[in-house]
């Protein structure tokens, strides 16, 4: 195995948690320099089933526990129909729990809120609005007027939008409509950014391309981020942590840590061993 | 639109084609009380001159004006209080539906009933007619507004009213258009019915009078004609509330 690659029930500490005197925490009061900060995301015991349709009980999530540390990057990898996407809506507040702990940032989950803003594989950039008033929708619950319109103006430039401001989502391309959702998403400053199989719904080219976009617009903009995704390359050139769901009902049956810099090359042996690795518990076999 | 002769041509074929046949039939049969074309554009502009024609175009459009309009300020609301407030629906919705298939000339008898031989029966023909199509289509559309955007809202974290007023209406709105346009249209088919029956004025009471007075059918299918012609241009209008930027997204893709 490479050096990187560490299996098992261990998490390591968050890229931000392994020191005090590292750069990005240099800021930080002493209160929130001690060591029992609360995790962004904690989850213990989570479990969560449906009512079939012969009336009985479908268990969907069966016991899942992680943690995400503030800024960390971390990767659900699964493969299709295994309850990913129940577990996001309950994550990002739309659903409720049958039993487990759910906190964020030590605190109980308060319910969709922009503190975590959703991106979906389908989008949901609305039709109706112009790019800018699209920019502003979340804005618009907290101040008024001209700052907004400037702030939208501005992040429409940061995902390369500029020009296309008062154009209708109708009048844009798949690409474009991801970066209208980016944007809205990054201007309200959401703590946390669920990511829902967000590029899946895009062409092969264009997905790469987000992904360096996204991967961007994070070096900028620190924010802790959570990606659920059937995509082994995209969780690997892209996250802190991967986690690896079992079929429904689904549980967390490995964890591997990447401690690589960006940008990453997914061609290399360290990769290839992660990749065989994570594909494996995926019940796939590379051959010899 | 650019217009194309292949595609305008056809249609003024069999236009020509019918007024043809017509012209042939009558003359062949020598009807003493069946109009030729020509006797109708002489009637037409006989009405068109003396300003009565006018006179009844005007009354039919006001009533379905104030008819329709209060259709519109009733069933819009209605339907979206009915679309988002699941109580509202169960608890509304089953009468609506009975009284939806309801001709709304079978409320003729009832409308002169209550309200006389007068303008305000035709006004309330024309409410009931359209209003239903109205509350149907707004609450059908509240009903189908994909669910990701009213996520999407609440995940901005949005008040109850904002989300009604930039997520719930605008996505609402193509269907209320299509909403309007089938109540405007029963409408139309519904005001020269009820001025049939009751009163002075109006392209019904046209067609009716000009057959009681002296069989001028000339008239009589003078007035059908431009019943049709209003017809399709109060349909044109109401199309071209589908051109708003607001509900384009619904029209393409």
């Amino acid at each position: 195995m490479p050096p990187a690659l560490s299996r098992g029930h261990t998490p390591k500490a968050g890229r931000l948690g392994s020191g005090p005197s590292l750069g990005p925490q240099r800021h930080t009061t002493i209160a929130e320099r001690i060591t029992d900060m609360p995790p962004k995301i904690a989850v213990k015991g989570l479990t969560k089933s449906f009512t079939a349709a012969k009336g009985g009980q479908l268990p969907v999530i069966d016991g899942v526990d992680f943690e995400v540390a503030e800024g960390e990057f971390v990767a659900i990898v699964g493969p299709s129909g295994c309850g990913k996407s129940t577990l996001m809506n309950i994550l990002a507040g739309f659903e409720k729990p049958d039993a487990g702990h759910l906190l964020i940032a030590g605190q109980p989950h308060p319910g969709p809120s922009p503190q975590g803003i959703v991106i979906s594989q389908y989008g949901s950039v609305f039709p109706w609005l112009t790019v800018q008033q699209n920019l502003m929708f979340g804005l618009d619950a907290q101040a008024k007027g001209k700052i907004n319109a400037d702030l939208a103006d501005h992040y429409a430039a940061m995902v390369g939008l500029k020009g296309f401001e008062n154009a209708y989502p109708h009048e844009l391309s798949g690409g474009m409509l991801k970066r209208v959702e980016l944007a809205r998403a990054f201007i309200v400053k959401p703590e946390i950014l669920y990511l829902d199989e967000p590029f899946s719904a895009l062409d092969a080219l264009m997905n790469l391309r987000m992904r360096n976009e996204l991967l961007r617009i994070l070096a900028e903009e620190k924010h802790t981020v959570l990606l659920i995704t059937h995509d082994v390359d995209e969780a690997l050139y892209m996250a802190d942590r991967i986690l690896v769901l079992s079929p429904r009902p689904t549980r967390i049956q490995a964890r591997f840590e990447l401690d690589m810099p960006h940008p990453r090359r997914l061609i290399s042996p360290e990769m290839d061993a992660l990749r065989e690795a994570i594909l494996k518990e995926l019940g796939l076999e590379m051959p010899a | 639109m650019k217009l194309r002769l292949s595609h305008v041509l056809p249609p003024l074929a069999v236009i020509a084609a019918v007024i043809a046949i017509w012209w042939g039939v009558v003359v062949y049969t020598e009807s003493p009380i069946f109009p030729t074309p020509w006797a109708v554009v002489t009637g037409t502009l006989e009405l068109a001159a003396d300003g009565t024609l006018w006179e009844h175009i005007t009354a039919s459009l006001m009533r379905v004006g104030i008819g329709f309009g209060c259709a519109m300020l009733v069933g819009i609301p209605l339907g979206l209080w009915m679309g988002w407030v699941s109580g509202a629906y169960r608890t509304f919705n089953p009468i609506f539906q009975m009284l939806r298939p309801i001709s709304p000339i079978a409320w003729i008898p009832l409308a002169i009933l209550w309200f006389g031989v007068g303008d305000v029966s035709p006004i309330f023909l024309i409410f009931i007619s359209s209003v239903f199509p109205l509350i149907v289509q707004t609450t059908s559309g509240v009903h189908t507004i994909d669910r990701r955007y009213l996520r999407a809202a609440a995940n901005f974290g949005v008040t109850r009213g904002t989300m009604f007023r930039r997520v719930v209406i605008p996505a609402v709105l193509p269907e209320i258009i299509i909403g309007m346009r089938i109540g405007i249209g029963v409408a139309w088919l519904v005001v020269v019915a009820a001025e049939m029956i009751a009163l002075r004025s109006g392209l019904g009471y046209l067609i009716m009078d000009s057959r009681n007075a002296g069989n001028r059918y000339d008239l009589v299918i003078a007035s059908m004609i431009i019943i049709g012609v209003i017809g399709l241009m109060l349909d044109g209008i109401t199309r071209l509330l589908e051109k708003l930027k607001t509900v384009r997204w619904r029209y393409v893709r």
